[in-house]
């Protein structure tokens, strides 16, 4: 049959540990694994208020952690909660990120990408690789998971703030491209960020000819390819499905890449 | 073997329609689902103005059963300008021309009259009126499909409105007991076609853990494989109480199955939730199993199949 052993029904689990990352951004970790890798995300549901999709931003087998930025309703909700409140979890859906063993990467991270991405170089440092951790935000404060990517094995940590209060004053993109022109080589970039960022560590790819895969994100209802919320013009397909994480070369190919994403109802809103 | 059909004088490639509701937000969506195989598309059900819809969850199902209630979100008839522009566009500069079935709700009859005036204006092959979603029960009452003599005027108003010139194809609940009657209301009422059907129910799931229900707006229409003997034997009843072609929708996941349909009665098979089951290539597998199963059997004709089992 073609609808053998299927469930994507929210699993109830207890929230186990919360910790502040920053002022806007906590880690929770969740009492499930749900085998995800790098890249994929899960459906966070709370109960009688909503249910959201969020980047794993680690799955060691026995546990699962998701980093959320306060933005709104449901992220607000969720920085209310206490270790022991209970929240449901599906997935993991969409696409990972895919690389080849032993390979010397860089990971782009701005805003909450850097959970994901920590993630993401965890393993590929299991994996052999030799990781340029290179992230961006506005100001110090904003900077996300920075020790503990510190302490991986066989990692660069490379900072950018706008205001120079940490690291390189600047974008991280501009941070790495010159590292880069003073004779970095790395074999293949992955970056989860604002789309501009994205378009900027493209951009680099293709100047060097190096392979490369973004992470876009859409507005989300089912997760597994149904509703047509997440769908991307002008190929029509759900980024829930062929995505998150996508070749670099197909997001441009889509004409809202860095230009407008919809809502709720659908309607086009620009970045 | 040549799989087209003519429904309501509509030549569709292959008798796979999208059902409503499903990947259907964007006309390159509707654009996409006819590159991976179906012989036309049904838009989501389009309302005068925006609607929000339900939050989340609003979907979700296992290997026995589906439920949603999405509760028809949209931006309204604006955006569906765009949007079925967007298609109809695309839809002119190929040879192989798969129609466009605008679905359109609302919840006072006066409104149905209002949007199904606008919808007409960018001339979509057919228009199908949604009086049958189980899970807006709580804003707008029990459905229109559930009474007589509200679905016949709902059909008359839509009908009238669009001075006759679209085939006016009316979507049926499956949660009545006089199924037929309503049907030949609808027919005597100037239906050309009928939609059997939308979702049944509604129904719930709960999470034991916290005893809460699941879905947002608690309930929600219920599909999946499980239910197509009830599509089934549906179908068949209405073949044999009206003139008026069936599109035949709900619990379709194989080539099989949607032959099962057309058996019945069907002359178009409705496949929406079977993208949950087999990916959302799954129009083009179904197309591709219900090809395999005429060439074995000796059908030449789509037609031939339609209603057969009236006749054995
Ligand atoms: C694949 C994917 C991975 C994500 N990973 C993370 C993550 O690791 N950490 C994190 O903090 N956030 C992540 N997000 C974004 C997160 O889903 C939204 O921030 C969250 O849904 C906001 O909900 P809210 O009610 O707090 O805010 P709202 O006020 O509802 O919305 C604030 C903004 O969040 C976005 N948003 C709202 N609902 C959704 C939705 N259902 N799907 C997508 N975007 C939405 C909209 O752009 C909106 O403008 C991810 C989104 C996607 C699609
Ligand atoms: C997620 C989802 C959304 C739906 N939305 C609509 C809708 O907007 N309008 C409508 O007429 N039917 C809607 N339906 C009903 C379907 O069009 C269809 O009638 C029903 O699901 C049975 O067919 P299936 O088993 O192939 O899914 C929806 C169904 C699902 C599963
Ligand atoms: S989120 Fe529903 S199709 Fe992608």
């Amino acid at each position: 049959m073609p609808c053998q052993s299927k469930n994507d029904i929210p699993k109830t689990v207890k929230v186990l540990d919360i910790k502040s990352e920053n002022p806007f951004v906590k880690t929770f970790t969740l009492d499930i694994s749900v085998g995800a890798q790098p890249g994929q995300f899960v459906m966070i549901w709370i109960p009688r208020l909503n249910e959201k999709p969020f980047s794993v931003a680690f799955d060691d087998g026995n546990e699962l952690k998701i980093a959320i930025a306060a933005v709104g309703e449901f992220s607000n909700a969720m920085h209310d909660l206490k270790v022991g409140d209970k929240v449901g979890v599906r997935g993991p859906y969409g696409k990972p990120f895919e690389y080849e063993d032993s390979e010397h990467l860089a990971v782009i991270g701005g805003g909450y990408g850097a959970a994901p991405l920590y993630f993401l170089a965890h393993e590929a440092v299991e994996r052999g690789c030799k990781v340029e951790f290179v992230v961006g935000a506005r100001n110090k404060e904003n900077l996300l998971f920075l020790n503990r990517a510190g302490m991986l094995a066989d990692t660069n940590v490379h900072v950018a703030t706008d205001d120079g209060s940490e690291g390189h004053k600047g974008y991280n993109v501009p941070l790495l491209e010159k590292l880069m022109d003073e004779g970095l080589k790395v074999d293949r970039m992955l970056t989860v960020g604002p789309e501009m960022m994205m378009i900027a560590v493209s951009d680099l790819a293709l100047k060097h000819d190096l392979p490369c895969q973004v992470s876009v994100e859409r507005y989300m209802k089912c997760g597994f390819g149904v509703c047509g919320q997440c769908v991307v013009d002008e190929s029509g397909m759900p980024t829930c499905l062929k995505g998150p994480v996508m070749d670099h070369k197909l997001a441009r190919e889509q004409v809202e890449f860095g230009k407008y994403h919809r809502d709720r109802v659908g309607r086009k809103q620009e970045w | 073997m040549d799989l087209s059909i003519v429904y309501a004088n509509v030549h569709f490639p292959n008798p796979i329609v999208l059902a409503s509701g499903i990947l259907g937000v964007t006309g390159n969506s509707l654009k996409n689902v006819i590159e991976n195989g179906a012989g036309g598309v049904t838009t989501k059900s389009i309302w005068l103005e925006e609607h929000l819809g339900h939050p989340n969850p609003t979907m979700m199902g296992n290997e026995h059963f589906f439920v949603n209630a999405v509760g028809l979100p949209d931006a309204g008839i604006e955006k569906a300008k765009d949007e079925i522009g967007t298609y109809m566009n695309w839809y002119n500069s190929q040879d192989k021309k798969a129609p466009l079935i605008a679905s359109i709700v609302a919840g006072k009859i006066s409104d149905f009259a209002e949007i199904a005036e606008k919808i007409a204006e960018l001339k979509p092959h057919a228009i199908e009126v949604n009086i049958s979603c189980p899970n807006v029960e709580d804003e707008l009452g029990k459905p229109f499909a559930c009474d007589r003599d509200q679905a016949a005027e709902v059909t008359k108003i839509v009908k009238k409105r669009t001075n006759g010139e679209y085939p006016i194809v009316v979507k049926l609940s499956p949660n009545v007991n006089n199924l037929t009657e309503i049907a030949k209301a609808v027919e005597a009422a100037g239906a050309d076609g009928i939609t059997a059907f939308n979702t049944f129910g509604p129904g719930m799931v709960i999470d034991i853990e916290t005893a809460q229900p699941v879905l947002a707006n608690k309930v929600g229409g219920v599909s999946g494989p499980g239910l197509k003997p009830l599509v089934v034997k549906g179908i068949f009843d209405l073949y044999e109480a009206v003139k008026i072609p069936i599109i035949g929708t709900g619990s379709v996941l194989t080539g099989r199955d949607a032959i099962e349909l057309m058996m019945a009665g069907a002359t178009l098979v409705g496949v929406g939730t079977a993208v949950y089951y087999r990916g959302n290539d799954v129009f083009g597998k179904i197309a591709q199993e219900m090809e395999e199963w005429c060439d074995e059997n000796d059908v030449k004709d789509m037609s031939e199949i339609v209603g057969r089992s009236h006749r054995v």
